[in-house]
């Protein structure tokens, strides 16, 4: 098996233009490609969708209208009302994240979520907007976060030490979740697909997997968004409220 | 793994990464949100108001059914008050009338009495003329003693005395 055939090639980048600013490679890849088109995708999904401005909507705009109703219900289960100013914020990442992914299933297409650089950026991003979200809104008083109330503080040396880790450990665990589901899923697909030339007529069995998991990976796809997004209300609202 | 292996692509994806999301970001913001928010706020209140006038209109037919009832049981007093008053009229007129006949009646009988008494008397005074004529025409014919008138008459009424009082 050649090294263009790997269930890992379909996550090779490639350069598509090449741009160098002074030493910086910034160059125009697939994975910059399909970034552009869930860009397109989105906005013309949700402004085209919108453009009838009907009272009583279509398919296209009722579709528009829950993917927004869908974020806003997450974001006040979570946050409550105050949330209401983040919305913006955390519906784009959710629309990314999930045109990232099912654009992912499409054949031959490139998955930008399924790289750790993507993922672990956005969850930067995050952590460290809802740190500073949290020390601009409490001051000082956000470091009571590790302190969890009710807690004897003979526990105290025990579990600040633990919280103090958890904490740091959520933009890894956020990009990881992200990464690591896309690439195993795609990875699966990849290595089941392979076995259906490879079996002659029985390979109707992989591929009959192959279909069926791709369903699976389509609930995937829009879970590990959903996950994603709602972890990010759950940390806004923990900079909010200190627990 | 080419995520792993691929370290020289890193900044590009993440200056990529920041343009793609940046812009989606401006744009969710500033277009695809706020118009979104338009539908879904102008459609609650036409939800709303459609509610409100269906709940005023609800309204209005309940004080048109209240003033309507209202009308009906005035217009049932009414019939009753003018039935029991007309009812009572002419219980009230019959009464007057049977008054009235009572009253004629009384009268008639009392008319009637006294002709009668009248007649009666003067029954009684033709009767002692002609018991008198009568004694008289007997005395003569049975013993042939003429008998004056006078005495005759005076025997007529020491007989009867109860004829010349004019009582029955």
């Amino acid at each position: 098996m050649s090294e263009k055939h790997s269930p890992l090639a379909q996550f090779e980048i490639k350069t598509l233009l090449p741009i160098e600013i002074g030493d910086a490679d910034i160059s125009f890849t697939n994975s910059s490609l399909f970034m552009v088109i869930a860009l397109v995708g989105v906005s013309l999904f949700l402004i085209m969708g919108m453009r009838k401005h009907a009272l009583v909507p279509g398919r296209w705009q009722s579709m528009a209208e829950l993917c927004y109703e869908f974020v806003a219900g997450v974001i006040r289960d979570t946050v409550g009302n105050e949330g209401r100013r983040y919305f913006p914020f955390v519906f784009t990442l959710f629309m990314f994240v999930l045109f990232g992914n099912m654009l992912g299933m499409v054949p031959y297409s490139f998955t930008f979520t399924s790289h750790i650089a993507v993922t672990f950026a956005m969850a930067m991003a995050v952590f460290v907007g809802v740190t500073v979200l949290g020390f601009v809104k409490h001051g000082v008083r956000f470091f009571t976060i590790f302190a969890p109330p009710g807690v004897p503080v003979a526990m105290w040396p025990l579990l600040i030490p633990i919280e103090i880790i958890s904490y740091l450990s959520r933009p890894i665990s956020l990009s990881v979740r992200l990464f690591a589901n896309m690439l195993a899923g795609h990875t699966l697909l990849k290595v089941f697909a392979g076995f259906v030339p490879a079996l002659g007529a029985i390979g109707v069995l992989p591929l009959a997997f192959v279909a069926a998991l791709s369903g699976l990976e389509m609930v995937i796809a829009f879970l590990q968004a959903y996950v994603f997004t709602i972890l990010t209300c759950l940390y806004i609202n923990d900079a909010l409220h200190l627990h | 793994m080419p995520q792993l292996e691929q370290i020289s692509t890193y900044l590009s994806q993440v200056v990529w990464l920041v343009l793609t999301f940046g812009a989606l970001y401006f744009i969710m913001w500033k277009s695809a949100l706020p118009r979104i928010a338009n539908v879904l706020q102008e459609r609650q209140e036409r939800i709303e108001d459609d509610l409100q006038k269906a709940e005023s209109v609800k309204k209005e037919a309940e004080t048109v059914l209240a003033a309507y009832e209202a009308a009906m049981a005035k217009t049932r007093d009414e019939a009753h008050s003018i039935m029991r008053a007309s009812a009572e009229a002419f219980a009230e007129q019959a009464a007057q009338r049977q008054d009235e006949l009572s009253a004629r009646f009384a009268t008639e009988a009392a008319a009637a009495e006294s002709r009668i008494a009248d007649a009666r008397r003067q029954a009684l005074a033709d009767l002692r003329g002609v018991a008198g004529d009568l004694a008289l025409a007997a005395a003569q014919k049975l013993v042939d003693v003429d008998v004056s008138k006078g005495d005759a008459d005076a025997a007529v009424a020491q007989a009867m005395p109860s004829a010349s009082g004019g009582q029955a």
